[in-house]
């Protein structure tokens, strides 16, 4: 069984190019040049680089002690929160920016949900001094001003998508159509691990880093490379598929994958697209997704902005289809109760997407010996203001 | 041979009009085709809405999002074009993003579409290679022609290819962009016509996305075989109803 990407850009069944010809030209550049680019040595010396002196590379792996005693079981975190810009998104911004640059590309485009991968990217354009143009749903703008103001401070435009349902898919899709309108000189950073092949496996590859590196830090701390299971939450997926990615292949490691209940996996207002989806594209892409029997595709609801994306990356797709990831479906109670309760605990006020990952202790079942890493995917600060209205602080 | 091969033969530049099934009324659908064909189009592009249209401007966004409030599936439209050939004999082609087509049943969808005397499909996120592997036998067996786009992106090895394809016409959008109306064409739209008139391909090219009224209509069809008019008819559907139908057409030719 393989869990990587095959030739042809398929996980199993999902994956592939599902994209208007307008759009061909581009993506069948980056199929042909992602590989050969990311493999060139001055291309892996600039990224190593800036990962390490801008990023802040490695990002520590936590033994989180308090919390280990208090669920039994021992619980490493990766604190992808302590990156430059606070999440996980800039490790996959820094490879992109040096590939669209490689590719003489001189102005970005992205999508935002929550603002932190369209943050991510107005860092990297500032980096680079490139031109960069972020849609966001008009609904998310109003809900996430900090990181409006931030992507502005950076130097980005930030351009409201006010189409359909005014939210991530409808920025992506906004996105996409910029990228029709100009097929020469632009570059669509996406944000996660979806979208048309090659983006699913060429953004996994970028945050495969988060997994190489918790084996060499786990080795030194424990002696063995290979944890006892590995626990991300998933939006698209991107902190998920660089947190298994070096692990897929290893099958004694046990892989969890975590997605937002949103009020109830059947209330109605959830996100728990394994679940609730059935195979279709979206965003370029076949896989599962929330869409009505009529292949209408349906607005999922999580407390968490990150997570509000009504499909998952093509790999998890196929990783929960082959059995190979568990997969859990965490609510916004579940997970406000599992952030607040790390930051008592130990310091660290997670952002809410993370907490949902954390939330899964509550409910299964860990040995004490168990060695279990959880991917801290971002830090709270922009989440501030849901924490505030939801404990009343 | 299906009524496109045969309308392609006509000795004329074709007129074609895409409008979104169930705008600006859900039952609005059969109406619309009829007084279009009674006008003297040659052929109809019915657009099935869809939630996520990435290859489509504002206005077609808009007209699909509202037919969906509408209350338009994919049953629905099937529902309501079920006697159509009892009324209209030009060509019927449905045009649609590929997901409702996957859920409704690939097989089924093209079955229902035979059924019923559509002629050919347009999906645009159904990729030529994709089509060519799994669906071309399926889409052959039901009579369907699918009609493939090309861009002035598109390279002339990659047009021989789709035209290779292609059983029908090519659909040759007019300029690197999404749908939606403009008034004139410049160099670039016209280098782009003659290269590939220039290629001979052995399926005519009608031209498509940005052809809004008699100039660029004239100007298209000067080396292409016919135009495809979308955002700015349905513009005319939102001003003025069903009953602009006439005038728009007549402004065209
Ligand atoms: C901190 C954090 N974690 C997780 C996610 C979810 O995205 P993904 O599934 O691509 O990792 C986001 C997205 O905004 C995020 O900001």
């Amino acid at each position: 069984m393989s869990y990587h990407v095959n030739e042809k850009g398929y996980y199993g069944e999902f994956g592939g190019a599902f994209i208007p010809e307008m759009l061909y030209p581009n993506v069948e550049e980056l199929r042909q040049q992602y590989l050969k680019v990311m493999d060139e040595p001055s291309f892996k010396e600039e990224f190593n680089q800036l990962l390490k002196d801008y990023v802040g590379r490695p990002s520590p792996l936590y033994f989180a002690k308090r919390m280990s005693e208090k669920y039994g079981t021992k619980i490493y975190l990766k604190r992808e929160d302590l990156n430059h810009t606070g999440a996980h998104k800039i490790n996959n911004t820094i490879g992109q920016i040096l590939m669209a640059k490689r590719l003489g590309k001189t102005r970005i485009i992205a999508e935002t949900g929550a603002g932190q991968h369209g943050v991510a990217t107005a860092t990297v354009c500032a980096l680079m001094g490139l031109e960069c143009i972020v849609y966001m749903g008009e609904i998310d703008i109003a809900r996430q001003a900090p990181n409006v103001a931030r992507m502005k401070m950076l130097g980005a435009e930030v351009r409201p998508a006010l189409s359909g349902s005014r939210t991530l898919k409808d920025a992506t899709n906004e996105a996409i159509r910029d990228w029709i309108n100009n097929p020469v000189n632009t570059h669509y950073i996406i944000g996660s691990a979806i979208g048309p092949h090659p983006y699913p496996d060429m953004v996994t590859r970028f945050q495969s880093v988060i997994s190489a590196e918790i084996k060499t830090q786990l080795k030194e701390k424990e002696g063995r490379e290979n944890p006892d299971y590995v626990v991300a939450c998933i939006g698209g997926g991107s902190n998920a598929a660089g947190t298994f990615y070096h692990f897929l292949d290893e099958e004694e490691v046990g892989i969890i994958a975590v997605e937002a209940a949103g009020k109830g996996v059947h209330s109605g207002e959830s996100a728990a697209t394994s679940v609730l989806g059935h195979k279709g594209i979206i965003h370029g892409c076949k896989t599962l997704l929330m869409q009505t029997d009529d292949g209408q595709i349906t607005e999922p609801y999580s407390i968490s902005a990150g997570l509000d994306y009504p499909g998952v990356g093509p790999m998890h797709s196929h990783l929960y289809a082959t059995g190979r990831a568990e997969f859990k479906a965490i609510t916004d109670a579940e997970a406000m109760k599992a952030g607040l309760e790390l930051c008592k605990l130990e310091g660290i006020i997670p952002a809410i997407e993370t907490s949902h990952a954390l939330a899964i202790f509550e409910n299964t079942k860990f040995k004490p010996d168990d060695i279990v890493v959880v991917a801290l995917s971002g830090r709270g600060d922009k989440d501030l203001n849901t924490y505030i209205d939801y404990f009343g602080l | 041979m299906n009524r496109i091969h045969k309308k392609l033969e006509e000795d004329k530049k074709l007129l074609s009009i895409y409008f979104t099934a169930g705008y600006p009324d859900l039952e609005d659908t059969v109406p619309i085709i009829e007084r279009l064909q009674n006008n003297g189009v040659d052929m109809i592009e019915i657009g099935l809405p869809f939630s996520d249209p990435l290859a489509d401007g504002p206005t077609i966004q808009e007209s699909s999002t509202k037919a969906l409030k509408n209350g338009m599936t994919t049953k629905k439209l099937f529902e309501q074009l079920k006697d159509i050939r009892e009324t209209v004999h030009i060509p019927l082609i449905i045009m649609g993003y590929f997901n409702p087509m996957m859920q409704y049943g690939v097989e089924a969808f093209c079955a229902k579409c035979a059924e019923i005397g559509i002629d050919g499909l347009i999906i645009p996120d159904l990729p030529v290679d994709v089509y060519e592997e799994e669906y071309k036998a399926l889409f052959e067996k039901y009579g369907l022609s699918n009609v493939f786009l090309i861009t002035p992106q598109t390279s002339d090895e990659r047009i021989r290819f789709i035209d290779s394809v292609s059983d029908g016409f090519i659909y040759m959008v007019s300029s690197a962009s999404v749908t939606g109306a403009k008034n004139t064409f410049g160099d670039v739209q016209t280098q782009y016509f003659e290269r590939v008139d220039q290629l001979q391909l052995k399926n005519p090219q009608i031209v498509g996305f940005g052809i809004s009224n008699k100039d660029t209509f004239n100007a298209a069809t000067k080396l292409a075989k016919g135009a495809i008019i979308g955002s700015a008819f349905i513009k005319t559907l939102n001003s003025k109803g069903i009953d602009g139908i006439e005038e728009f057409v007549k402004s065209i030719r």
